[in-house]
């Protein structure tokens, strides 16, 4: 039975679809854009994106569990992905790791309860020469240290209560 | 903490070419003598699989068809390779003509930058250089006043797949699919993007054709050698004191990059990235060309200090998680690999084992569908080779 809620997304995709043009190579952008505005896909969202777009519902499961940055599940406000390839381990990213799970009281692959972190490894992101890097959302930080994990966390932590408040 | 996009303050050659010099002088030219400019340059892709960009125009050039398409791969995910942020953000023009160009040469009508997701922050600053590009009339209808010449371009997200590098794996994804490479024939300059013909270029190919048309088939083909025309962009990170982008031409070798980098002690050098391969020290003397090491510019010096068998761990940590999972001897194979790695570094991997995980890597490199398979087990059988009385035999820890 349809919800207010399910037509409320059923107008957005329909809108997100008409801007993109129809058809499957809209998929992947309406997929980043409801993660952008909602940080998950469920499973009505996901259907809802297929009806629209006249696919089966697994196919867009398929799709979104294939990508790092599309995958449907719950995240917080901002996604911390620390890169974990080989320069950045050169550059130190061990104690950073540590500096983020210390600090945002979760290990990698996990969220924080109050929904506002999730701590995600990362394949090479392209800051190889200025070890360790990481990214905040679509910030990129570089030279990471533990002391700047503390300053980004209390900064978004900051941000977010602003926005809040 | 402040974000430092840029990357040392060396001398690249793309800051010396003329805005729009290489688009005019292009645009000048029948399609056919665009092609055959490119050809004669030597130009091979910069990506790392080499193929000359001059054939693989000619190619798409020859199809008829009432599409055409021009991607410029800005999906860069080799690890250790970062040059292609430093063009996209320092010289996004370049790209935008070398794509032009291309598009005019194929009768292409609309390119497509397709952009990592790591990379979301360039995405605000490649579309504002197209829109202003379209405001000079460098783009849109009837490019630079050459009736019937319309040419676009559009920026597409990537969604964080390394293997979305391979050019028909980034196709599929831009087809709203998994990032899964396709069987070839048909290669993507027949059927490509919705079936259409399309080229796949690299961001520095790109790059390349403007500077190539901008100053010349003679003045590209005075640098590098005779197989490896020109010069090319390297991504050097690691064990040095001098990490960034640097410009050599083809065929410098190991231990004078070493030199220019500051990473002399280095006891052995990564090219190429994970899918590349490890260079011991006694052989420094290998020359950086198609016709000895070809890479793509990924350079990770590795100090004395390291354990080798952390390296090749990490590079398998990351084809594990980046295969995807459609081929069985890449999707098994790297997990194999893996697991051997770490019974390595616990002194407890039985030989029989080791002898069964270099003949798969050689199954893989042979029966893996696309070059992700091909190349991941490069890393670890050249360890093993070069690095032999590091790697084996180790005392089992208690």
């Amino acid at each position: 039975m349809a919800t207010a809620q399910t037509d409320r997304l059923r107008a957005e995709v329909e809108a997100l679809v008409s801007r993109l043009g129809p058809g499957r190579t809209s998929l992947v952008p309406v997929l980043q854009e409801l993660k952008r505005r909602y940080h998950e896909v469920d499973g009505e969202a996901m259907q809802v994106v297929a009806d629209v777009l006249d696919i089966h519902p697994v196919e867009v499961y398929s799709v979104a569990s294939f990508y790092a940055f599309l995958h449907g599940a719950p995240e917080g406000r901002y996604v911390v992905r620390l890169c974990r390839t080989l320069s950045c381990e050169f550059a130190g990213k061990d104690a950073v790791a540590a500096a983020l799970r210390d600090e945002l009281g979760i290990d990698f692959g996990e969220t924080t309860a109050d929904k506002l972190f999730t701590l995600e490894w990362a394949s090479c992101i392209g800051m190889c020469d200025q070890g360790p890097a990481m990214l905040v959302n679509e910030q990129v930080y570089t030279r990471v240290t533990p002391e700047t994990v503390r300053e980004v966390v209390a900064a978004c932590r900051a941000e977010a209560a602003t926005a809040e408040g | 903490m402040t974000v430092t996009i840029d990357s040392q303050g060396n001398a690249l050659t793309y800051a010396t070419i003329e805005p729009e010099a290489g688009l005019k002088a292009a645009l000048r030219l029948p399609r056919a003598d665009i092609i055959d400019t490119v050809r004669d340059s030597g130009l091979k892709g910069r990506g790392g699989a080499g193929f000359p960009t001059g054939m693989k125009w000619n190619f798409c050039a020859a199809e008829k068809a009432d599409h055409k398409y021009i991607i410029c791969n800005a999906d860069e995910g080799e690890p250790g390779t970062f040059k292609d942020r430093v063009i996209l953000t320092r010289f996004p023009h370049l790209v935008l003509e070398g794509m032009t160009i291309g598009g005019r040469a194929i009768g292409a009508e609309l390119g497509i930058i397709y952009l990592r997701a790591e990379y979301s922050y360039l995405r605000s600053h490649l579309n504002e250089v197209i829109r202003e590009r379209r405001e000079r009339g460098l783009l849109g209808k009837d490019v630079l006043g050459i009736e019937g010449f319309d040419f676009d371009v559009i920026v597409a997200m990537g969604a964080g797949a390394y293997v979305c590098g391979e050019e028909t794996a980034l196709i599929e994804s831009l087809e709203g699919f998994r990032g899964e490479p396709r069987n070839r024939p048909p290669f993507p300059v027949v059927a490509g993007l919705l079936g259409y013909p399309t080229v796949v270029n690299n961001v520095e190919t790109l790059a390349s054709v403007a500077a190539i048309f901008a100053k010349g088939v003679d003045w590209f083909r005075g640098f590098g050698t005779d197989k490896s025309t020109g010069y090319k962009l390297f991504s050097v990170s690691g064990d040095c004191e001098r990490p960034g982008v640097y410009e050599f031409p083809w065929g410098i070798t190991v231990a004078e990059l070493l030199r220019e980098v500051g990473g002399e002690g280095a006891k052995a050098v990564q090219v190429g990235g994970a899918s590349g391969g490890c260079v011991p020290a006694r052989d420094l003397a290998r020359r950086l060309a198609v016709e000895d090491i070809p890479t793509g510019g990924s350079v990770i010096v590795i100090g004395p200090q390291r354990d080798m068998l952390d390296v090749a761990e990490n590079f398998l940590e990351f084809f594990v998680e980046e295969s995807c999972g459609q081929c069985t001897p890449c999707r098994l194979g790297n997990a194999q690999m893996l697991k051997a790695v770490r019974l390595l570094k616990q002194g407890t991997c039985p030989p029989e084992f080791l002898a069964d995980v270099k003949a798969l890597g050689q199954t893989m490199m042979a029966a893996s569908k696309c070059g992700l398979g091909q190349t991941s087990p490069s890393a670890f059988l050249s360890i093993l080779e070069g690095f032999a009385d590091e790697v084996l035999g180790r005392a089992p820890q208690a």
